[in-house]
């Protein structure tokens, strides 16, 4: 093979994933700032909110308090063993509550969310795409921006935190059950022991930063599900993608709260 | 000379003496992937008319439909509704104009989650906020009645037949009662009799209503029986306009050809 031909070989793919990375970031600019203006200007589409709160929040609520629970008995046994190693059992009701507050609920809950709202409004508004329903609401004279989108982040932002509230009970509970039934311990001391000298900023911004999934969640996965094309390949990678995006997005948006949170809310 | 600027912002000249075509598509230029689909197509409908778009499959005609109701644009050339252009025009802008335009879509496009009833009450539910839930739903029943259809309120477009869900795409089209009604492909896909069917429910509409239409179709039998005019299409331009009879007469090899294979 000529060096040339070597060259090209190789530059040509990596100049089109270039591209295409900057026009997925620009298509996601100009679909943010549709869906913005839509949300922000009248008529607004008060009974479809209500459904998608519905559908985010009411229906969502038995897996991330699963989730919760189980996630309550895992740090429980885990910080029980550790904290005894150390000689550390007393901390167990802080350690737990700290765990679960501020780390493990609000991740959980996005992640969770992320899989089951994500993939199901992706997939969801895809299939609209494809089989020209997106296209039907807009000859209606419906802008679809404000319709599907506008309500489904919105949905996301507002049920993302009283989502990660249920976690944290459900987490909690469990943790203390797990604790209590090894070694007799109250759920009173356990309540005022876990939160002694907590503090709002200790506990409100972590629950609060979930909105920022929920925006997240709501608009990878209404940007994926509205570009789709390609019929039900394409509605499953929007689907696919919807997931994979939101999360790793949640995830990395989660590090850049963190040390905003440690610097603003000491 | 006029710049593509120019072409893309500046509302057509009506050319008609002094009356604005219901829609004016001058020059239009469209291309997919670098695959040209329209190339200078040019053509009018006046209020009241209805207009046959013809030609074979891939030619362009469901884009001209999809141009002229503003979910595409062109590369170049204009589309003017009553003398709007409707370029660059913001989506809430654009649904005043969309208002007084029904579209058929080619798979009818039914809320697929929504019974026939709430598909039909879709538009009327976002646009006439006036309207009480008992006068929405005399509005549906008497729309569902037009089509024939007025037994299947509470069924789901996955229930009835594709005949059926273009009836109730096309009693969705007429509920924000339109001045205008686009319809692509209203029989393809159906027996001859749902299609005659189709032709005389629209030739009813046309009676009644006296809306101005545009038809996209292959089929020229139904072609000829809703509309006053036909415009043939070819390699994204318009071969010939006119009434069937100038088509019979055209010396142009590909209007004898088709009509010789249709």
């Amino acid at each position: 093979m000529r060096r040339t031909d070597l060259v090209s070989s190789v530059a040509s793919p990596a100049t089109s994933l270039f591209n295409g990375f900057f026009e997925w970031f620009g298509e996601l600019g100009i679909f943010s700032w549709r869906v913005l203006r839509a949300a922000v200007t009248a008529p607004y589409e008060g009974r479809e909110l209500i459904r998608q709160l519905d559908e985010v929040g009411s229906k969502s609520l038995p897996l991330v308090a699963m989730a919760g629970a189980a996630i309550g008995v895992i740090i429980s046994l885990e910080a029980r063993y550790s904290l005894t190693r150390f000689g550390a059992k007393s901390m167990f009701p802080a350690t737990l509550v700290y765990s679960v507050v501020q780390v493990m609920g609000p991740v959980i809950t996005g992640l969770v969310v992320s899989g089951r709202v994500g993939a199901g409004m992706g997939a969801e508004l895809a299939s609209m795409k494809v089989t020209e329903q997106i296209d039907a609401i807009e000859a209606s004279a419906i802008n679809p921006y404000r319709l599907l989108a506008a309500t489904r982040i919105l949905a996301c932002i507002l049920m993302l935190p009283l989502l990660t509230l249920a976690t944290d009970a459900c987490a909690l509970l469990t943790g203390y059950f797990a604790q209590a039934l090894v070694e007799p311990l109250s759920f009173h001391q356990f309540i005022s022991s876990g939160f002694n000298g907590a503090t709002f900023n200790a506990f409100l911004p972590q629950t609060f930063k979930t909105a920022v999934y929920g925006l997240i969640i709501g608009l990878i996965a209404c940007f994926q599900g509205m570009r789709t094309r390609g019929g039900a390949a394409g509605v499953g990678r929007a689907a696919t993608n919807s997931v994979v995006l939101a999360s790793l997005f949640l995830i990395l948006a989660d590090v850049v709260m963190v040390k905003f949170i440690l610097v603003f809310f000491p | 000379m006029a710049t593509a600027y120019d072409i893309a912002t500046k509302p057509a000249e009506p050319k008609q003496g002094n009356s604005v075509p219901f829609v004016a598509v001058e020059n239009v230029y469209k291309s997919f992937a670098g695959h040209k689909v329209l190339s200078g197509v040019t053509l009018r409908v006046n209020q009241g008319e209805t207009l046959a778009v013809l030609g074979r499959s891939g030619t362009g005609k469901s884009v001209l439909l999809r141009l002229i109701i503003g979910l595409a644009t062109p590369d170049s050339g204009t589309v003017c509704i009553r003398g709007q252009n409707i370029a660059g025009l913001a989506l809430d802008r654009m649904g005043e104009i969309r208002k007084k335009m029904g579209f058929l879509f080619q798979q009818a496009a039914l809320y697929d989650s929504l019974t026939i009833r709430e598909n039909v009450a879709f538009p009327l539910e976002h646009h006439r906020r006036d309207m009480s839930k008992s006068e929405r739903d005399d509005r549906v029943r008497q729309l569902l009645a037009e089509v024939g259809l007025e037994g299947a309120l509470n069924k789901m477009p996955s229930d009835i037949s594709g005949g059926m869900q273009k009836r109730v795409g096309l009693a969705r089209a007429l509920a924000l009662e339109p001045e205008i009604l686009l319809l692509d492909e209203p029989t393809a896909g159906l027996d001859p009799i749902s299609s005659g069917e189709i032709d005389e429910l629209i030739l009813k509409l046309q009676r009644e209503r006296r809306m101005a239409s545009i038809v996209v179709t292959h089929d020229l039998h139904s072609a000829k029986t809703i509309a006053g005019r036909l415009a043939l299409l070819n390699e994204g331009n318009v071969v010939i306009e006119g009434t069937f009879e100038r088509l019979q007469q055209s010396d142009i090899g590909f209007v004898k050809e088709f009509l010789q294979q249709s």
